[in-house]
């Protein structure tokens, strides 16, 4: 189970990367989109893979934490999301500013003299 | 009284979140409204801000016994929930960052307010976002508020558009993306080997890890290194700084030159944690002192190519950058009061520089800054530029020109490290301290190293500003006579006055820096503040 979760983490990492170093906007933006989904994986994996284990706490009797998975990762890969959404909308916005403005979408604004 | 005391650590968080959501309701019309409620709340930051002072200088020991401010967010008790702490350092760079924000305020109402909308929002958020970074004791509550921070940097970095701004803010959004990606990768990491978020926890529980553990927490601890490295733009990610903040607008500009230092606290204060249990090595100094010399000698070589004047502020900017970092990477602890005290000197005076120099550049004709030459081999004509209306009514001032030479005579001398403004203080107070660090009698390589990065960049520095200077007032043909509003010859003023008050209170600053240099050094008792910090109402009715 881990191996499949980490070569998925992996190969949106290296996707993300790729894509990220490109001259198109458009293709740098995927990229983010590929690394937050990477980086959010990443995260939620750092509470160990669980399978049949929710994190919600029946209140009847005692409570053993072992029965449970770990909340708090969920947590921060929540707000990672929300984050993650917030600057992508943004990064959209100037993505499209910059079209506008030189009328190519080159990462530079113009094409590479070669 | 002591009721509201008690939550003065939250409050330079609140007061701009509230007042910018306020803002924001607000319509642009009510301009007065809208810049009353702004200067209100920065004027109440600076209070609160020097209260943390007094509070962590040992005068208000019945509420926080150790001189550290803690606060604990939601009444949960320490590693559980986050907690706000404010000791020495925290308190120091609140109040630059207030005064700062302030002077920024003031330019921006002269113009550069109505350029666009939203800025006095963005404003206030944006100080929020250092507030909160300068406050946090948890690390992914840093993260948060760096993201508030650089959130509401990128929209005042646009602030204004046209084409040049827009493709630079795209490159500096591209690249703090990128940094943050690996900032979550390495809090995340620390997450899985310690189990804890919390940095006082984090300094207990480092010190414990063995083995694969520890292996897996010193990658973690570089990974987050890269991170505060870009955004304290360190030598190979800084190519992203002068562009960047050279095409920002004057006001943001100038409170932009408190962000790079911003990653450079974090490393501190992460550093000084994790030292009693072993700083990992990506905290302790071995490869952060190379990388200060070299951000040091990038941005001397820098200052000495650029050509046009925000550019070459911006390599001032990595300058400062390399010069603390290869003063935290010195060994021991005697060269963190004077970097602190460098800090301050440069922060204040980069943020007058750039506001002083869009001031300059409206006394500047079309192409001076280009060689007639050139002008006519490319057959360039003056083109109609849209963000650049010269219809700013102000008082015109018989002796502006007077007022911007002199101005950015004092920011050369500041920048340079030249006597008797504070640059040189710092300057002088970290090679001294350098050169007496060592065991033995004879000062280790690394101190010449220090020394010698630190003289040359000094002259790096002299020759560029005063070429620049001889070319923005003594060669310029056909210099228009600014008209200066008191807003903005106010702001740098101000700026100014506080380098000339470090100068000449120099004595007691040191001091206290170096006494918070002192106490970073035995973060004991910011451990114990934190993990000993009782909520206020008891927890019942947990197993």
């Amino acid at each position: 189970m881990e191996i499949i979760l980490a070569v998925a983490i992996g190969v949106l990492t290296g996707s993300g990367v790729w894509l990220v170093l490109r001259p198109r906007t458009f293709q740098v933006i995927i990229g983010f989109s590929l690394l937050a989904y990477a980086v959010n994986l990443f995260i939620f994996s750092m509470g160990r893979l669980r399978v049949g284990a929710a994190p919600v706490i029946d209140k009847s009797g005692e409570i053993d934490p072992m029965l449970y998975t770990d909340p708090v990762p969920q947590a921060l890969v929540l707000t990672a999301i929300v984050i993650g959404f917030a600057t992508t909308a943004l990064f959209l916005a100037v993505l499209l500013a910059s079209r506008g403005f030189a009328g190519n979408d080159h990462v530079d604004g113009r094409e590479a003299d070669l | 009284m002591n009721g509201w005391l008690q939550h003065l650590p939250m409050l330079p968080i609140a007061t701009p979140l509230m007042v910018g959501a306020l803002l924001v309701l607000l319509k642009e019309s009510r301009r007065k409204t809208r810049l009353t409620l702004s200067f209100a709340s920065v004027l109440f930051q600076i209070f609160v801000a020097y209260q943390l002072l007094l509070a962590t200088a040992g005068h208000m020991p019945d509420l926080w016994p150790q001189d550290i401010a803690v606060y604990l967010v939601g009444d949960w008790p320490a590693p559980f929930g986050i907690v706000l702490v404010a000791d020495r350092l925290a308190a120091v760079m609140l109040l630059l960052c207030s005064i700062l924000g302030l002077a920024a305020l003031t330019y921006s109402t002269a113009r550069w307010e109505r350029a666009g909308v939203h800025f006095l929002p963005l404003f206030q958020l944006l100080l929020m976002g250092l507030n909160g970074a300068f406050l946090t004791g948890d690390l992914f509550n840093l993260f948060v508020f760096f993201e508030v921070l650089l959130g509401a940097s990128y929209g005042l970095m646009l602030h204004g558009t046209g084409e040049m701004r827009v493709t630079a803010g795209l490159h500096y959004i591209a690249t703090n993306l990128a940094a943050s990606f690996l900032l979550l990768i390495g809090i995340a990491l620390i997450y899985g080997v310690t189990g804890t978020l919390n940095m006082a926890d984090l300094a207990v529980r480092a010190g414990q890890l063995t083995g694969a553990d520890r292996r897996l927490f010193e990658a973690a601890a570089a990974i987050l290194g890269i991170a505060f490295l870009t955004k304290a733009a360190a030598w190979p990610l800084n190519f992203w700084l002068p562009n960047a903040y050279g095409h920002a607008c004057a006001p943001v500009a100038a409170v932009f030159s408190i962000m790079t230092k911003v990653g450079i606290y974090a490393l501190l204060r992460l550093g000084s944690l994790l030292l009693p249990t072993g700083a990992p090595a990506a905290f302790g100094g071995e490869w952060m002192f190379p990388l200060g010399v070299a951000t040091l000698i990038f941005g001397a070589i820098g200052i000495l190519a650029t050509q046009q004047a925000e550019r070459l502020i911006g390599y001032c900017v990595i300058m400062s950058s390399g010069t603390l970092l290869a003063a935290l990477g010195m060994p021991g602890v005697a060269l963190t009061g004077p970097a602190l005290f460098y800090l301050l000197t440069s922060v204040l005076a980069l943020g007058a520089f750039y506001m002083l120099i869009e001031m300059i550049e409206r006394t500047r004709s079309f192409g001076a800054d280009v060689l007639a030459v050139s002008l006519e081999a490319f057959d360039l004509d003056d083109p109609e530029s849209p963000d650049r209306s010269d219809d700013v009514v102000g008082v015109a001032i018989p002796a502006a020109m007077a007022f911007l030479g002199m101005a950015f005579f004092c920011c050369a001398l500041l920048v340079a490290g030249l006597p008797p403004l504070p640059g040189f203080v710092a300057k002088l107070s970290l090679l001294s301290a350098a050169l007496q660090t060592s065991a033995t009698d004879t000062p280790s390589l690394a101190a010449w190293t220090l020394v010698a990065a630190v003289l040359l960049s000094g002259l790096a520095g002299i020759i560029a500003l005063s070429r620049t200077g001889i070319r923005l007032f003594w060669t310029a043909e056909d210099t228009v006579v600014p008209r200066l509003r008191v807003s903005e010859a106010g702001s740098v003023s101000i700026l100014l006055l506080s380098c000339i008050a470090l100068a000449i209170w120099a004595g007691p600053v040191m001091d206290f820096l170096e006494e918070t240099a002192l106490l970073l050094d035995r973060p004991q008792s910011y451990i114990d503040a934190v993990m000993s910090h009782q909520p206020v109402r008891a927890l019942g009715g947990m197993p």
